[in-house]
């Protein structure tokens, strides 16, 4: 284990060129009110000359319907989305991980009530679950998106973690263990776990990707923060109407959200290189 | 019979209750070791030496299998009837076993001196530095070289004849009485195999423990056995020293053995080896009488009816069969 964090493990190019995208963005969300050029929520007395303006000199993104500064509101609106898609993966790991610990290695009854659980809410569907969650918690915000989010969002790590604990419940290392004295507790949490912890790391990667998306998603329908909160997504869906004829407004907001979740996938990528020690040179 | 042993099985029966029926795997086995002997257990695959090995720790995967009776006397405890934590205490401390498997027995996310000093802190309240130092010293103890770096090191960083020692270096971590060897050297080189054997049978007598060697290798027994039981469909066969084992094989299963392996001599370069017909039977339905009889090359009329006893022939040598 010790060998995972420590100096052992070799940084991968995908480590460095992911981490630095995300360092980027992280950065922006940061410091969103020092960066951006202008109010994000202003709106000018005038909106005549000021709405949907195309990407300019003064405004580097375009401006939206109300005039507002599209480039602020992308550097606002990362604050929100790295918020939802980390704090929802943080709070869904552990759960996940531990549901699909105990399910697959206890298996028999255990597993069957933990994993048909895991079932139901997989099959329905994550948006309308959602929707209904949303409709349930009566004001949509910024709390019931994580609310939301986290109750639909914790079954594939269980499912993962499962799998992997299937297998490794019957490798010979685990049986060797076993013969020479471990208990139930020490296999769980001292081998099942440690040799789940790389694809948990990636899949959490990959995870807070999804997790930005479903926000977006969210947003898009109206489910998700309110104004004057905005995030990627909110962004989208407020600039999908004019798709065609000012793309700009669905372009930067729809970057951000591409990079954010393609520096995380190649930031999971390198990882899994590094933490498989069989893959290390 | 069997004073001062250190470990004593009566009467030992492990089945398999499966959708087909019961599987006796380990019916009626009797057996003992005493302190710092080597006893090999010899006998084909599917005949019981790895059941009987799993049921003295007590790690028959239940279900299907359960231990349904017999001993296993311990240094005068019996471990049928210990309860599950006193056994995980037991098991690495006072009996250790190691596997066939050198290439997957490691836990590959760790590197070798975290597993030895792993099993060292869980048995005794060391620290993790003092647990780590007492890892490398077995390291070391096992011939791995250089082993201060070596234990830094993955179980895919190590060839096999090196991941079978660390699996010594984890069993013998806390000095146990009596080591169960199953197959320990079947998945390696000839070179490496007589390496791994020398290692073993040093180590034994450093330590003074007993040894379960468990083979289908009667090279191996003979270069390393005191004493050799023969098992057969879930039954000990034949008991006896190597030495009477291999001068005066009594049972007509353990002389087919022994005529199945290659000799050298000179001017029968031609030879076949003899092998044993048939096959193992199926153990969902054996014979009534003597379970080697549908092989037996010398099977008479009177070996079908019942089952003959394990008798005494010759002062320390048993067998099973009416014709010894």
């Amino acid at each position: 284990m010790r060998g995972l964090f420590s100096g052992q493990g070799r940084w991968s190019p995908g480590i460095v060129l992911g981490s630095a995208i995300l360092l980027f963005f992280g950065l922006m969300a940061l410091l969103s009110t020092l960066l951006a050029p202008y109010d994000p929520t202003r709106i000018p007395e005038r909106l005549q000359g000021f709405s949907l303006l195309p990407p300019r000199g003064d405004h580097w993104f375009g401006t939206d319907l109300l005039g507002r500064d599209l480039l602020s509101r992308v550097l606002y609106g990362a604050r929100i989305s790295l918020l939802v898609g980390i704090v929802v993966e943080l709070v869904v790991t552990p759960i996940g991980v531990t549901i699909g610990l105990f399910a697959g290695y206890f298996g028999g009854s255990m597993d069957g009530v933990l994993m048909r659980t895991t079932d139901a809410v997989m099959a329905f569907p994550g948006l309308v679950l959602a929707i209904a969650l949303t409709a349930v918690l009566e004001q949509p915000g910024l709390l019931s998106v994580i609310i939301v989010l986290t109750a639909v969002r914790w079954t594939s790590v269980a499912r993962l973690v499962r799998g992997q604990v299937l297998s490794l419940r019957e490798a010979e290392h685990i049986a060797a263990i076993v013969a020479l004295g471990a208990g139930k507790g020490r296999i769980i949490f001292r081998h099942l776990l440690p040799n789940c912890l790389a694809p948990i790391l990636v899949a959490m990667t990959f995870g807070v990707a999804s997790n930005i998306l479903a926000e977006a998603g969210l947003g898009f329908l109206g489910l998700g923060i309110q104004p004057p909160m905005v995030s990627w997504g909110s962004l989208l869906a407020e600039g999908v109407v004019y798709l065609t004829a000012k793309p700009w407004l669905c372009v930067f907001p729809g970057l951000a959200i591409t990079c954010t979740v393609l520096g995380f996938h190649v930031l999971g990528d390198g990882l899994r290189d590094v933490l498989d020690p069989r893959l290390r040179s | 019979m069997r004073n001062g042993s250190l470990l004593t099985i009566q009467d030992l029966q492990t089945h398999f209750f499966t959708g087909e029926g019961v599987v006796r795997a380990v019916d009626g086995v009797t057996l003992s070791v005493r302190p710092g002997e080597t006893l090999g257990l010899v006998g084909e695959s599917g005949c019981g030496k790895t059941v009987t090995a799993l049921s003295i720790l007590r790690l028959i995967p239940n279900p299907p299998g359960r231990i349904v009776g017999g001993t296993i006397c311990f240094e005068g405890r019996d471990l049928l009837r210990l309860p599950e934590e006193e056994m995980r205490s037991i098991r690495g401390c006072a009996i250790s076993m190691i596997f066939q498997e050198p290439m997957t027995s490691l836990n590959p996310v760790f590197t070798v001196g975290e597993q030895v000093a792993e099993g060292i802190r869980h048995h005794q309240k060391v620290s993790r530095r003092e647990a780590w130092d007492r890892a490398v010293e077995v390291l070391r103890r096992v011939k791995i070289p250089d082993p201060a770096r070596r234990a830094y090191e993955y179980p895919h960083q190590l060839s096999g004849g090196l991941r079978q020692r660390v699996m010594i270096a984890m069993a013998l971590a806390l000095g146990p009485r009596l080591l169960i060897a199953d197959e320990p050297t079947t998945a390696l080189d000839v070179t490496i195999q007589a390496q791994i054997v020398d290692l073993l049978m040093g180590l034994q007598e450093e330590m003074q423990m007993a040894v379960i060697l468990i083979t289908h290798d009667l090279g191996v027994i003979a270069e390393t056995a005191d004493r050799v039981v023969v098992m057969y469909a879930g039954r000990v066969v034949e008991e006896a020293s190597a030495e009477q084992l291999f001068e005066t094989p009594l049972h007509p299963y353990t002389q087919g053995l022994l005529e199945s392996l290659p000799k050298l001599e000179t001017g029968k370069r031609h030879r076949r080896l003899t092998a044993i017909p048939g096959l193992i039977p199926n153990l969902l339905d054996l014979p009534t009488g003597c379970k080697f009889a549908p092989r037996c090359p010398k099977v008479i009329g009177d070996c079908w009816p019942t089952e003959p006893e394990l008798r005494e022939i010759r002062p320390g040598h048993w067998a099973r069969c009416i014709l010894a």
